[in-house]
């Protein structure tokens, strides 16, 4: 079952399909990870992914570029985002229900719009995408380089986004205050940060990342949009957020853990033909819900997740 | 009439929440470089004012000078380029930060942080101030009497020259005060300004210059502090003569309801706490618990009441040992009661009503559940009956216990406690933070339950009140019990040797 391992070729394979996999979880994660450090829960990363690829599908049909897809797909993200931001931080909804919405609307809203904008409804989109860039050099590495230094764009992207997080929360002034307005936002309002525009920017831009997910999916998978192809994605991402903690680095390694279980189930159903695929399907979930079993005691959320600030409220 | 310049004046500033007038056309002018005390009960409206002048609140009308200069304050950050800093009755730091991080919160600069220049100039304006800090330690774990001193270095690290201290003394230690009163002097004397919130009199007349007096939210008076005394202060706050003596009756003592025998037990950081500590309370006799605050109180009190695990030691209540009990069996099964030190946190749920709250300890039982259904019919009007009782001053017992003040807090917690009729009550700084009304209450009710035949433990960081409630003092120092006496033999003197571990 794991000799496959053992061949260079083959491993070379695994990894680069495992990673694959994980791209579209990192960006939805850290996107996810930013809105949660700030105090705003995002479980709508399911259909920001959505969004995401819906609008690079757009993009890339109608202005016939992958750059295109990529600008549509970041503004169905950022307005994604300020619907979310107004209603939690602004009007105060219940962020549970706001995400629950926006997914809802996502599924309904793309499904349609795709069957008015696409002919045939999306599905037989042949879409321009983004090819391989390799890296001089590094890509001549056996094993790894075929797989870290010949990837995607978007790949790089993603891997310099969770260097991008990392810096930001813990090494920077407006890191800091992020951290502590998802902590304790009267104490950072106290002190002179704009909790409401912080978390705004926040949210705006976590939700951004993670359409870079769905936008990841259309541009360099499969050139093309199908109805929910976001297909669990952004449920994951959120459950890498806790199984790494609220750490960007150790939600990148779940985020992975996950890519690469979904690459194993991949090769198991692919060599084991007489058991049904849904056995091992299931298996990523399954595999999220024991590594959260066995984790969950110890992880922190930011204090005031999911908590609306009011500033007057005694 | 004003020779000095304002610092910063209000003219006729409104306030309401809902339909409840907190500030109803208060004036007030602060002179530059004068200590101002705003004086008055909990509830008068001092700290909606002060949150006003610090942007956290909008007043409904009236208009703020700043140096003469009429300004509109609509968030913290504007207050602090006007140069005013505030530190707040509940401080307002994020625990899991350490001070170095508290300190550099939402400071303009560079966007890239240098904790590490920031942590160098704190240790320096620390020193300066004559501050023991370790900027590394998380806020969490720090003592509170350190917690303020983090809060004012925050200020002062911000250049702010217009200081507004929301009740600074009422979490502190005799021993802390004078030295943070001298740090008052010094602040002064260099050239800042600062608007003293407080209820305590005594404070208004060794620190003040001016004072203010404020009642249901009007100023019942403007005067030099020189020109006044305690006495006509508590009348112009309280509205009537306030008597200061309690009355209390020679003890009747019976049989131990807690014996503690060289209870071991550590803090969060995992530093010993407890070393050894062996007490014991009988019925009928109220022990105080004396010492500097962080010499074990907290731990203690938790170690007590089930909330916190001995490593060695046994704590016996009414004659049982309760190790092995949780907090929710030793009030039980055996007749416990606890009034902890964080009536916020520890002691109430804020976001639940009243009525909830005080049936926290009892709602799963009968009369107020029967076969797994809670009767909310019974559990208001034994609330009803039970605010009556405490005198709980509130709009309806359905009202959010977070929408009280610390005085009607506290008599929540107490109704609760004293419910069952405890044969051993532990109560932990039981009138922090209340007004003069409000403590002479709280104190009158655990004299009552005293001459009732229950035995409580006082735990208490003010050596007046105890002097003025126990029968018997033990005094705290380091983790263990370092000397007893009766109350009649203690001198505030003789304590002090004590509570600093001079003395045996």
């Amino acid at each position: 079952m794991f000799d496959f391992l053992l061949d260079p070729a083959q491993l070379t394979d695994f990894l680069s399909t495992g990673l694959r996999l994980s791209i579209p979880l990192i960006f939805a994660a850290m996107g996810g990870l930013v809105c949660e450090r700030s105090g705003v829960f995002n479980i709508a990363l399911e259909g920001q992914i959505l969004f995401g690829a819906f609008g690079a599908a757009v993009g890339a049909y109608f202005l016939g570029t992958p750059t295109g897809g990529l600008g549509f797909a970041l503004l169905f993200g950022a307005l994604s985002g300020l619907l979310l931001a107004v209603l939690g931080i602004t009007l105060r909804v219940n962020q549970i229900v706001i995400g629950i919405a926006v997914i809802l609307f996502s599924t309904g809203f793309t499904s349609f719009m795709s069957r008015v904008l696409f002919p045939g409804s999306g599905n037989s989109l042949k879409l321009q995408g983004f090819g391989p860039v390799a890296i001089p050099y590094l890509s001549d590495i056996p094993v790894l380089g075929p797989v870290l230094f010949s990837q995607d764009a978007l790949v790089y992207v993603a891997l310099l986004t969770v260097v991008a997080v990392y810096l930001v929360l813990f090494k920077t002034r407006i890191g800091l205050s992020i951290r502590a307005i998802g902590e304790n936002p009267s104490a950072a309002d106290s002190a002179g940060v704009p909790v409401f525009r912080l978390r705004y920017a926040c949210v705006i831009a976590g939700s951004t990342l993670a359409s870079l997910g769905g936008a990841y999916l259309v541009l360099t998978q499969v050139f093309l949009f199908s109805d929910n192809m976001s297909a669990g994605k952004g449920f994951i991402a959120l459950a890498a957020i806790v199984l790494g903690r609220w750490q960007p680095q150790l939600a990148f390694l779940a985020c992975l853990l996950f890519g690469f279980f979904d690459a194993f189930q991949l090769r198991l159903q692919f060599n084991h033909p007489e058991i049904p695929f849904q056995v091992f399907a299931a298996l990523p979930y399954g595999v999220s819900i024991l590594a959260l079993v066995g984790l969950m005691g110890q992880a922190h959320p930011p204090a005031a997740v999911g908590r609306p600030y009011d500033r007057e409220m005694r | 009439m004003q020779a000095v310049p304002s610092r910063i004046s209000l003219e006729g500033i409104v306030k309401t929440f809902g339909g409840f007038r907190a500030n109803d056309d208060v004036s007030i002018h602060v002179a530059e470089g004068s200590i101002h005390a705003i004086l008055g009960e909990n509830g008068a409206g001092k700290s909606t004012l002060m949150n006003i002048i610090y942007g956290l609140y909008q007043p409904d009308a009236g208009r703020i000078l700043s140096r003469g200069r009429e300004v509109k304050i609509s968030n913290p950050r504007q207050a602090m380029a006007l140069g005013i800093g505030m530190v707040h009755q509940h401080f307002k730091q994020v625990d899991t930060m350490t001070v170095t991080e508290n300190v550099v919160l939402g400071l303009p600069g560079r966007p890239v942080l240098n904790l590490a220049q920031d942590r160098k100039r704190i240790i320096d304006l620390a020193q300066e101030l004559g501050f023991d800090i370790d900027p590394d330690q998380p806020m969490w774990s720090l003592p509170i009497g350190m917690q303020q001193r983090v809060e004012i270095l925050k200020l002062l690290y911000r250049q702010a020259d217009l200081l507004i201290l929301d009740e600074p003394t009422s979490v502190l230690t005799p021993s802390e005060i004078k030295p943070f009163f001298n740090l008052l002097s010094r602040l002064r004397s260099s050239g800042r300004t600062i608007v003293l919130i407080t209820h305590k009199l005594d404070e208004v007349m060794e620190m003040a210059d001016r004072v203010t007096v404020m009642r249901l939210g009007r100023v019942v008076a403007n005067i030099e502090a020189s020109e006044t005394n305690s006495r006509e202060l508590a009348r112009l706050m309280v509205g009537r003569d306030v008597i200061f003596d309690v009355t209390r009756t020679p003890p009747r003592i019976g049989s131990p309801v807690l014996e503690v025998a060289d209870l071991v037990a550590t803090d969060e950081r995992g530093l010993s706490a407890l070393n050894g500590l062996s007490l014991t309370v009988k019925a009928g006799e109220i022990v105080g618990i004396a010492g500097v605050d962080g010499n074990g109180q907290r731990e203690l009190a938790e170690t007590i009441a089930g909330l916190r695990k001995a490593s060695a030691g046994t704590v016996k209540i009414c004659g049982q040992v309760a190790d092995r009990l949780n907090p929710a069996e030793r009030k039980r099964r055996l007749r416990m009661g606890f009034v902890p030190e964080d009536r916020q946190k520890v002691g109430l749920d804020l976001d639940s009503d009243i009525a909830f709250n005080m049936v926290l300890r009892s709602f799963r039982l009968p009369p107020f559940s029967r076969h797994g259904w809670v009767d909310f019919a019974k559990i208001k009007t034994h609330a009803k009956q039970l605010a009556e009782r405490y005198d709980v001053r509130m709009r309806g017992v359905g009202q959010r216990a977070r929408d009280l003040s610390g005085g009607n807090q506290q008599k929540i917690i107490l109704a609760r406690e004293m419910e069952d009729e405890p044969e051993l009550l532990i109560v932990s700084q039981p009138t922090k933070g209340l007004d003069v009304g409000a403590i002479d209450f709280v104190q009158r009710t655990l004299l009552a339950q005293r001459d009732r035949g229950t035995g409580i433990l006082y735990i208490s960081t003010e050596l007046e009140e105890l002097l003025m409630v126990a029968d018997r003092l033990a005094v705290i120092f380091n983790g263990r019990i370092v000397g007893e006496l009766p109350v009649s033999e203690a001198t505030p003197e003789r304590l002090g040797l004590l509570m600093t571990g001079k003395a045996a």
